[in-house]
């Protein structure tokens, strides 16, 4: 997937849609993801670095990692609704 | 360079629950760089607060109620221009709208000049013919229908699915769950603004809100879309911002050309869950969160009064997307005598 390149996001976690207006606010872990989404990483690449760097599962991550998309998703904040990474 | 010194007449001086544009229109005015202006406020009641806000209006005179007719309204202002020397009128309410666009001409010969959409541009965009406008200009708005008698109301179904909304011609929108709630709204808002009453179908979504100024020969002199973020009871914004959004922009562009708007205008629409937007209603003035484009960048007023004096203005292309406004209530305390004053003289 894809954020839409007129996301704006801040370091301190605030996301701002200036098509809609809405902003939003997500933990460090969510800049981090949005961040390496934004630069067009796929899932596979953000996984290892976020495990890399975290103590967490395989499964917690594929978990949590699908219902952050669906997220983004839900308020508009990607490209495309199709999740394209095996 | 040295400003262009104007008295400028500003009515909607109501900065209340439910503002008028007054006092934004007069701030910006303000912050003019190419005008000094000298504020004549125009009020209709003692109790609008733009009339004790001395550092924003140097004099209020009181106007007679638009059902007064013309005539009483065109001596009121010939005294006051006699005293005032009044250079731009900028009425800011829908319902004395049609009394100073007929005296248009009058007005003009008395020196004052006003910026002002046409007969027929008003006309059209009016709530009741919503729907043939929205044909007419390819832009989607909400079936609706007036209706002029409470008869009318159970005959609603099948061609309305409840919520409705119920307006008012000029003013006043509720929601309706069922008949008996119509029926309470249409008494209401009839008592008020009279009939006919428009029952609109209700659209679910976010509310989004467009100000553009068009010159009257077809072209956008400026236009800032707005996200409301807070609404009160009675559904005005209390907050919003400035948004970057392009459909929205071409909409109201290809409105003004189309329509060749003339003056400041306000573009009410519903965006569905499929991102469709719907035009509620078009209002034939600036609306009272004016100052929000005015710190996005365009000065729509400062334009307003240029077009209306026949200065050339150079369109606004960009603002500031992202800038918001929240509105506040804030307590002026006022001298019995102020208010003796513009009670009895209606001058202060």
């Amino acid at each position: 997937m894809k954020i839409k390149k007129n996301i704006a996001i801040s370091d301190s976690g605030f996301i701002f849609n200036p098509s809609t207006g809405e902003s939003f606010t997500v933990n460090p872990i969510g800049v981090e993801i949005i961040t390496l989404l934004k630069e067009d990483k796929v899932k596979e690449d953000i996984k290892k670095q976020i495990l890399d760097k975290y103590q967490t599962e395989d499964i917690v991550f594929e978990k949590d990692y699908y219902d952050f998309v669906g997220m983004l998703n839900h308020y508009h904040l990607a490209e495309t609704n199709e999740e394209e990474e095996s | 360079m040295k400003k262009k010194k104007v008295n400028i007449a500003v009515t909607g001086l109501n900065a209340t629950d439910n503002p008028g544009p007054g006092v934004p229109v007069i701030r910006a005015l303000h912050d003019s760089e190419f005008f000094d202006v000298r504020i004549i406020g125009l009020s209709y009641e003692s109790l609008e607060p733009g009339i004790y806000m001395h550092d924003l209006v140097d004099k209020t005179y009181q106007i007679p109620y638009p059902s007064a007719g013309k005539e009483s309204l065109l001596q009121r202002l010939e005294y006051i221009n006699g005293i005032e020397k009044i250079d731009v009128l900028i009425p800011n309410f829908d319902a004395e709208l049609y009394s100073f666009m007929k005296l248009e001409n009058e007005l003009k010969y008395m020196g004052i000049h006003t910026f002002l959409p046409t007969f027929d541009q008003f006309e059209e965009r009016h709530k009741i013919n919503l729907s043939e406008f929205g044909k007419k200009y390819k832009i989607k708005v909400p079936f609706a229908k007036a209706i002029n008698s409470i008869h009318e109301i159970y005959s609603l179904t099948p061609e309305f699915t409840y919520p409705v909304v119920v307006k008012g011609k000029y003013y006043d929108a509720y929601i309706a769950y069922n008949p008996e709630q119509v029926l309470t709204h249409f008494n209401k808002i009839a008592s008020k603004w009279g009939t006919p009453i428009i029952i609109q179908q209700f659209i679910y979504g976010s509310e989004y809100n467009v100000i553009a100024l068009g010159d009257g020969k077809g072209n956008t002199i400026g236009a800032v879309p707005m996200r409301k973020q807070f609404i009160t009871d009675k559904g005005k914004a209390w907050a919003g911002i400035a948004i970057d959004e392009k459909e929205l922009l071409k909409m109201t562009t290809r409105l003004i050309k189309n329509t060749k708007w003339r003056g400041g205008m306000e573009l009410e629409l519903m965006k569905t869950q499929e991102n469709e937007y719907y035009l509620l209603e078009i209002n034939p003035r600036i609306p009272a969160w004016v100052y929000l484009a005015v710190g996005a960048g365009q000065n729509l007023p400062e334009a307003l009064v240029k077009l209306a004096l026949g200065i050339e203005v150079e369109p606004y292309t960009t603002f500031n997307v992202g800038k918001m406004f929240i509105r506040y209530s804030y307590d002026l305390i006022v001298d019995l005598s102020e208010f003796e004053q513009i009670s009895t003289y209606g001058e202060l």
